[in-house]
């Protein structure tokens, strides 16, 4: 053994080694040496003075820190009282100047219209002259209102839709409750299926009797309203309402577990995505042909006949889905927050 | 302007101070379905019936739905058993 050792010991890599640590013990010693001489070489006084100017320096600082510490509770109490009212003066100085800047602008735009009831304004005689002497022509629709509504006017009717479908939006952030990824409820959504299932109409005999024989009735008649759109007084926002009617007298009769057997969340998303976007892409051609009217390869028909009318009909149909959808999940999420 | 036009009008001038004078939310929110129902009659008198159909569904429909779901919601409206309770 110990001659392995002395053999480790004299090995090339030993030596660097052992050469390696006493090189440093030395340097380190020089060094200790060095530090202890220059401290044995200053004298007491300054180490007085040192003492003095320590004490001095702690104290301004603290007084120093005192000072920041004074500032920042009175800037705190500043923002707390005053700069809350300043900010707020600022914040209605600026809202003041954005309505006073729109309502410049709206009056500057209403100065540049014809006077109300001027008998020269183009409302008032060529505008509604035209829609009623040509409008059966030119749209092919009998029902004068729903030609205008869904033919010359029917970018209108797509921002409304529009609108319709953001409100159904924000509702859907608002009052949704998801479930987690794997399709455990969270404890959210427990309660308010509780909370559901104890004010939710009880299996009622004469509510269930009476929407087997109603619901039909009520569905048929939005479809008559929606497809007769542009025969009949009517069209696609009544008939999609009417529809969500029938729908939701259903659900309160039978119940969330009856209804989603026909109409789920993945149901509202496809209709309201296929109605909206056809209708938008029928509408965007007509935009960029001019904004006038709505030409569609379409023959218009005889007027009086229910496939007639060009592009109104499978438009009002559009709309009468998007409608009769989102009035439906407005009322499923406002009951228990989801379908 | 004929007698049923004007009895049409006093009606809907009673709903609509009856709405905002009722304390009791479910009374109030009946009273607007009427007020809806009645201006969807007025609007068929006035020869606009696809505005009386949308207002017949929307405004008495709908809307009142979605404002009992509301109610529910926030507890205005009891129970059956508590409804005397709710009243007072």
């Amino acid at each position: 053994m110990s001659k392995r050792r002395s053999d480790w010991q004299t090995r090339p890599q030993a030596r660097i080694r052992k050469w390696f640590q006493q090189g440093f013990t030395a340097l380190d010693d020089e060094i200790i040496n060095q530090i202890s001489q220059q401290t044995i070489q200053q004298p007491e006084v300054s180490q007085m003075m040192e003492a003095q100017r320590e004490a001095m320096d702690t104290r301004r600082y603290e007084r120093s820190l005192a000072l920041e510490r004074l500032e920042r509770h009175e800037l705190q109490a500043w923002v707390r009282t005053r700069g809350r009212k300043a900010i707020g003066r600022v914040y209605v100085a600026l809202a003041l100047a954005m309505a006073v800047l729109m309502i410049f602008f709206l009056l500057e735009t209403v100065a540049h219209m014809p006077r109300f009831g001027d008998p020269n304004a183009p409302v008032t005689n060529e505008v509604t002259e035209r829609y009623i002497t040509r409008g059966v022509e030119e749209t092919g629709a009998v029902n004068i209102v729903a030609g205008m509504i869904l033919d010359y006017r029917a970018f209108d009717t797509l921002g409304e839709s529009t609108v319709l479908f953001i409100a159904a939006s924000a509702v859907l952030i608002l009052l949704r409750i998801d479930r987690r990824k794997d399709g455990t409820p969270v404890q959210e959504l427990i309660a308010a299926e509780s909370d559901d299932r104890h004010y939710e109409p009880r299996a009622d005999r004469i509510l269930q009797g009476s929407v087997m024989v109603l619901t039909p009735i009520i569905l048929l008649f939005g479809i008559y309203i929606i497809l007769n759109g542009h025969l009949s007084p009517g069209g696609g926002f009544s008939g999609g309402a009417i529809i969500s009617a029938g729908l939701i007298l259903y659900l309160d009769a039978f119940g969330f577990d009856k209804a989603g057997r026909f109409f789920t969340y993945k149901t509202f998303a496809w209709v309201s995505f296929f109605s909206l976007s056809f209708y938008a892409l029928a509408k965007a051609y007509s935009f960029y042909m001019g904004a006038n009217g709505l030409p569609s390869g379409i023959p218009l028909g005889t007027p009086g006949a229910i496939l007639s009318g060009g592009l109104i009909m499978p438009l009002n149909i559009a709309v009468g889905m998007v409608v009769s959808c989102t009035m439906y999940i407005f009322y499923a999420l406002f009951r228990k927050g989801g379908l | 302007m004929s007698f049923v036009h004007i009895i049409l009008l006093g009606m809907l001038i009673v709903c609509a101070l009856a709405v905002s004078l009722t304390r009791h939310l479910l009374t109030s929110l009946i009273v607007y379905m009427a007020y809806s129902l009645i201006m969807a009659v007025i609007w068929m008198l006035m020869e606009s019936p696809d505005l009386a159909i949308t207002e017949a569904a929307v405004g008495a429909g709908i809307t009142s739905i979605l404002f009992f779901v509301t109610l529910k919601k926030i507890r205005a409206i009891r129970e059956e058993g508590s409804h005397e309770q709710a009243e007072k």
